[in-house]
């Protein structure tokens, strides 16, 4: 048997191509967690401006939260937006370079807390923006603090005994709300638990960009993703308990468009 | 071709921002300044200029706009009056350490917190000695007529451009909502996308275009050795502008035996003083800060070995009073008056607190 095991050189050598890191995405080291789904969130979106020729154009934002360091990682032109503040600042450089592609790439407290007012507002007056929008219902970066979409009654350091919605509210549906807005052009919920998922949510990310390329409006592609280190579980059990508990209450598939 | 008009300072600003070449303004209405966004949405400079003028949905939102225009090295301003300036200070913190360049025009009202809707100098802390987090400095120009609201514009973005920093012109509800005429210089014209590619290359993000490295605009750098490291280089900056960059004017300081320091209106207000005590026959003058940072420290310290006393006036309960009493350093009496909250102060009661606090005193 042993004489049939290759090297990685060989397997260089004699295998087939089946991968490639785009170049879009830098050598530099991932700050996140292992497991954790920013980072195959991060690939599929540079591996669609990379397809779709945009590297020139691209302007990228970078919120607070776990994905802080995003600009680290993106090899594009990188804006770093206070907490809440990426749709306003994706709305200045839009409002002055209207043909140049914008992104935001934020997370639950940054989207749907802090910065609730800048995302309805920017997908109202129908910024020709694309929102890439991370949610795994808790607050990764300081330590799993409870997120605007904390599911009823699960655990954070700060719902410990579990979300009561009587005191601290219900999860909330920011997809859904934008949705309604006239603004949006097409609205998707996806997730990259599972290869199939990552197809179909790098689908949905590059329908987004196009999108935004043909000045439709704000397209916004929430990705449900899981917190393995928030969640105080494995990779691997994070990836199942997402699958059966977050995608009730959010649903997969195109809200809009 | 130049030309004069009658107008309220705050269209002024909107005015000489058409004709400054501006790329953006992005601004969300408060009194006493809303004459600037309605100026704007009504002469509709993008068809005089290409220029952008945007509502937003509140202060914050305008200023993370200017953000974004800024870091893309366009022309990008927006204008506010104290409350609003108090929201938007989490987004001049950010700018100020991402070091964009950038025109916030902050039309002061009473306060503290609602306040009233009338004029008030007590913007001066938490414009001048910073007010967001972090150790910044911003470059502040005080206007005293519709004429500076006017030419400040332009100044104010040279200077922000030069230095890449903010740049604040600090005015108040009597310059704003007055009228007076005001001559305008022709129009620039905006800089080309092209030219901005080439002026900025080195930061502006505006596409890694031509084989270039890709460019970050950020104020995070969590390793501390390198956030001291840039609080080190914004030092040195600032250490640069207030080398080169100290404005001021003095009016009847030859042989003053003392001295008014004043800004914006409070300093219109001191010109009279002057006259009317000289017509008593005390000898008095006025310094006017023109930039309030950098200050004139220096240029007071000199006066402060010729006076017999300093009366510093401002429409607050004494604010700019300890840059006057830091300059001065203890060398002469340094008192404070003025109106506040709302009140403006007559040159004749600014006589009577001269007379009584400093010259009696």
């Amino acid at each position: 048997m042993s004489e049939n095991i290759l090297t990685p050189e060989e397997i260089i050598k004699t295998g087939e191509l089946v991968f490639k890191k785009t170049k879009l995405m830098t050598d530099a080291e991932l700050s996140y967690c292992p497991g954790c789904g920013h980072g195959v969130a991060h690939r599929i979106t540079m591996e669609v401006i990379e397809e779709l020729g945009l590297e020139e154009q691209t302007i990228g934002i970078a919120p607070v939260g776990c994905s802080v360091l995003a600009y680290e990682f993106m090899n594009v032109d990188m804006q770093e937006a206070a907490h809440g503040r990426a749709p306003a600042l994706a709305t200045g450089i839009k409002r002055v370079y209207p043909n140049k592609t914008v992104f935001t790439y934020q997370g639950v407290g940054d989207l749907a807390a802090i910065g609730t007012a800048e995302t309805i507002h920017a997908c109202n007056r129908g910024e020709n923006i694309t929102i890439i929008f991370i949610n795994n219902g808790i607050y990764g970066m300081t330590g799993g603090q409870m997120a605007p979409t904390t599911l009823p009654g699960m655990n954070s350091s700060t719902s410990p005994y579990g979300r009561d919605v009587h005191t601290m509210g219900y999860p909330l549906k920011i997809t859904e709300l934008v949705a309604m807005l006239p603004g949006t052009s097409y609205v998707t919920r996806q997730a990259v638990h599972k290869p199939g998922l990552v197809r179909k949510a790098k689908k949905a990310i590059k329908k987004a960009f196009e999108l935004q390329m043909e000045n439709k409006g704000t397209s916004f592609v929430e990705i449900v993703s899981n917190c393995n280190s928030g969640w105080k579980m494995t990779p691997v059990e994070s990836n199942e308990w997402l699958d059966k508990n977050m995608l009730d209450y959010y649903p997969l598939g195109d809200l809009k468009g | 071709m130049e030309e004069v008009k009658l107008m309220k300072g705050n269209e002024a600003v909107a005015e000489a921002a058409i004709r400054a070449g501006v790329d953006a303004y992005f601004g969300y209405p408060i009194t006493p300044q809303s004459e600037v966004i309605e100026y704007l949405m009504a002469e509709e400079p993008h068809k005089r200029t290409g220029m952008v003028v945007l509502q937003a949905e509140s202060e914050l939102a305008a200023i993370n706009m200017v953000y974004g225009a800024a870091a893309c090295g366009k022309k990008a301003m927006t204008s506010s009056s104290s409350p609003g300036f108090s929201l938007k200070q989490e987004g001049i913190s950010y700018i100020a350490g991402a070091e964009l360049p950038c025109v916030i025009v902050d039309v002061v009202r009473g306060g503290p917190g609602l306040g009233t809707i009338q004029p008030s100098q007590a913007d001066y802390f938490q414009v001048v000695k910073g007010g967001g987090h972090g150790d910044y400095n911003l470059i502040v120009l005080a206007p005293a007529t519709v004429q500076e609201m006017a030419d400040f514009i332009e100044l104010a973005f040279e200077l922000a451009f030069k230095y890449r920093n903010p740049a604040v012109i600090l005015s108040d509800g009597v310059i704003g909502q007055m009228m007076e005429k005001v001559v305008f210089s022709p129009q620039k014209e905006r800089l080309t996308d092209e030219e901005i590619d080439t002026l900025y290359n080195s930061w502006a993000t505006t596409g890694k275009k031509n084989g270039r490295e890709r460019n970050i605009i950020t104020s995070l750098e969590l390793v501390p050795e390198r956030q001291e490291a840039h609080n080190h280089h914004l030092q040195a900056k600032y250490k640069k502008i207030t080398e080169n960059e100290i404005r001021f004017e003095t009016f009847n300081c030859e042989d003053a035996d003392y001295l008014l320091v004043a800004y914006g209106s409070s300093a219109r207000i001191c010109q009279k003083t002057v006259q009317l005590a000289r017509e008593k026959g005390i000898k008095v003058g006025l310094l006017r800060p023109i930039t309030l940072w950098p200050y004139p420290s220096e240029a007071i310290n000199k006066l402060a070995d010729q006076v017999k006393g300093i009366l510093a006036v401002e429409m607050s309960a004494g604010q700019m009073v300890e840059d006057v009493r830091l300059a001065v350093n203890g060398k002469v009496k340094v008192e404070h008056y003025g109106r506040f909250g709302g009140m403006v102060h007559s040159p004749n009661e600014v006589l009577d607190a001269l007379e009584t606090k400093i010259i009696g005193g």
